[in-house]
């Protein structure tokens, strides 16, 4: 077997030498990761290859959050996004492959619970109510509204959500039910949100949840369900504007990119960071996501400036962070 | 036996004419059927995508806005990754079929193989795409390249290149290698100028079978790690690069996007906006497909009528 992985490898090298790989793929700025993340980090290459009039070759490629990193820490990437904080395991792989990075918050993402425009007795819903929608245990036993709340009616609850896969699902499971990926199976799941906004907007007593973007672009055919915050006791919709003032917990999330500290060394690869940086808040309301205070970007090329490496979230995932205690926590470090 | 009345001639033909009639009937609804849904999906796309057919839509680089989204490094991508498909599948699918029906020996070793490429055939693309990960991608070092997708999908219609090899050759009557033999000509002799041939329209059929089957195939080219978003394309040989002179095969190394995975992409997004394109797309990959078998047929016909047995 070794032997034959030697031949194997003595080929590729000829292959390679044939072919010139490295001329090549020098000058290209390597993205991947996850696809919550995809529209701003694509919306940033597209306007810097403009800037730079094509001279430096930005890819972008959609493999997920965790095969993102998967890639990220195999050395194979520059950047990697992702919908969720590096995990343990993750940063333990680096570590393994001599992967260092810098963690840089870009965004904020809006968790929407969403229901059919027409559903007249659902206004708001609670945390709690969630759990005992979504928890494993409702599995083919809350199959009604008023099993969930009695002053609902007695009509067949159609549930939408993410596919076990995304960064997404995760969130969502660990904000509302207590535990990640913890959720009950019996539901439409799919990783294309449009199946998810198609399947809600034709089902009165349907429910689902996904990104804000999916949303904001559909207001004609779904309704954004308020959330009460479980420390407040209020209400609150999904909007930016709740998402900036920290209201909207505990489905707000931050996004990031994590930046490999090698690929710094390359002056086309720290030009993208700059560039991403200072374009990020407008680029990222153009996409429909919530952006940072400008001086969270600073920050963030502060750090790179200092080469703060490492992550603020010790390898746990958070819900209901808020901006505020975010840029706290990034300022710290 | 009484001999039957005319009358009752009569009937029995007409009985046989209603059935005629009927199977006729029934056989047109299943062709109709067929291709109605086929003109419903492309008068959908047609009329979905008709905003999108303008030259910009071909030439212009994927975007985040919708009307100015092009599919440039999507085609130029699916058509080198067929090159490459085309050079490695075409001559060893042809060459594998030929030594299997020419020259190997009828024994269980040949058996077993033969039935291994049948049922390859049958294999889900996803596998292939999990083998090239380990073999081309990162064993031979490739990379996410023209070259590693290539030769995956390569891999992938390899049986059907080899199944209608076969097929072709086994359809050529044993006369004509008897007679060619007869005259004194080697077996190479044989294959070279009779066998090949006769059997090339069957080939090409099948060959342009499976590029059209590899064409559409997403699942395996995600897996070697296509991307989502590539705004350039690879180095045409012998051009200035901005890092020097690009070589002859520099383009195979590229990183590359290819159509199905464009449509994906836009279909998956979240403005609405952006299924125009998808549908625009998805009738140009049908386009292709469809001008790739024309090309089948029309070669297919040229050269069955310099056939002269």
């Amino acid at each position: 077997m070794f032997n034959r992985s030697k031949l194997f490898s003595a080929l590729a090298m000829a292959g390679v030498a044939l072919f010139g790989a490295q001329a090549v793929q020098a000058q290209v700025i390597k993205i991947d990761g996850s696809s919550t993340v995809y529209p701003i980090t694509e919306a940033v290459a597209e306007e810097f290859q403009k800037a730079k009039k094509n001279v430096i070759k930005v890819t972008v490629g959609i493999s997920g959050t965790g095969g993102g990193f998967k890639k990220f820490c195999r050395d194979e990437t520059d950047f990697s996004n992702a919908s969720r904080p590096i995990t343990k395991a993750e940063m333990e792989a680096c570590r393994a492959a001599g992967v260092e990075y810098i963690e840089m918050p870009v965004a904020f993402d809006a968790l929407t619970v969403v229901i059919n425009p027409k559903n007249s007795f659902l206004k708001q819903a609670t945390v709690e109510e969630m759990k005992t929608l979504w928890e494993p245990a409702a599995q083919g036993k809350i199959v009604k509204w008023n099993q969930v709340n009695p002053a609902w009616p007695d009509a067949p609850v159609k549930l939408f959500g993410a596919g076990a896969d995304s960064g997404t699902f995760e969130y969502f499971t660990e904000a509302m039910v207590g535990k990640a990926k913890s959720s009950r199976g019996d539901y439409t799941a799919s990783e294309d949100d449009n199946v998810l906004v198609q399947g809600v907007s034709r089902d009165v007593n349907a429910i689902g949840y996904f990104g804000y973007a999916y949303y904001a672009e559909n207001t004609a055919k779904l309704k954004a369900l308020a959330i009460v915050n479980p420390k407040t006791g209020k209400a609150v919709e999904p909007s930016a504007a709740n998402v900036e003032n920290g209201t909207y917990a505990p489905l707000s999330r931050p996004i990031f990119v994590y930046v490999k500290a090698k690929s710094l060394e390359k002056p086309e690869v720290l030009e993208f960071v700059d560039f991403y940086m200072k374009n990020a808040a407008k680029l990222t309301k153009e996409v429909k996501y919530v952006p940072l205070p400008a001086n969270a970007y600073l920050g963030n090329l502060e750090h790179l400036k200092k080469k703060k490496l490492g992550t603020v979230f010790g390898g746990h995932n958070e819900i209901g962070i808020t901006i505020e205690e975010l840029m706290k926590r990034e300022a710290k470090m | 036996m009484k001999p039957l009345t005319t009358e009752q001639i009569r009937r029995v033909i007409a009985r046989g004419k209603f059935k005629d009639n009927l199977f006729k009937a029934i056989g047109v609804f299943c062709l109709a059927l067929a291709l109605v849904v086929i003109v419903a999906l492309i008068a959908d796309m047609v009329i979905k995508g008709s905003d999108r057919f303008t030259l910009d839509f071909f030439l212009n680089f994927a975007s985040r806005r919708a009307t100015q989204a092009g599919i440039l490094s999507a085609w130029v991508g699916s058509l080198l990754v067929m090159l490459v498909t085309a050079l490695a599948a075409v001559p060893l699918g042809v060459a594998a079929g030929l030594y299997l029906e020419e020259y190997a020996k009828r024994n269980w070793l040949t058996n077993v193989i033969e039935i291994n490429i049948t049922n390859l055939a049958a294999v889900p693309s996803i596998v292939y795409g999990l083998l090239a990960l380990g073999i081309f991608v990162y064993q031979f070092g490739f990379g996410q390249s023209i070259l590693s997708a290539g030769l995956t999908l390569a891999l992938l219609i390899l049986p059907i290149i080899i199944v209608s090899t076969r097929e072709a050759i086994r359809a050529i009557p044993a006369m004509i290698r008897e007679g060619s033999m007869a005259v004194g000509a080697t077996r190479w002799q044989t294959c070279r100028y009779h066998i090949l041939p006769y059997s090339m329209p069957g080939i090409l059929t099948g060959v342009i079978i499976g590029l059209a089957r590899a064409i559409g195939e997403t699942a395996p080219i995600i897996t070697i790690g296509a991307l989502t978003f590539i705004a350039f394309l690879p180095p045409v040989p012998f051009t200035e690069t901005g890092t020097g002179t690009a070589g002859l095969f520099d383009w195979v190394m590229s990183p590359f996007t290819v159509m199905p995975i464009q449509i994906f992409n836009w279909t998956s997004r979240p403005d609405p906006a952006f299924e125009v394109n998808a549908a625009a797309a998805g009738f140009v990959l049908m386009a292709m497909v469809l001008s790739m078998n024309a090309v089948a047929i029309y070669l297919r016909y040229k050269m069955r009528k310099n056939i002269k047995w």
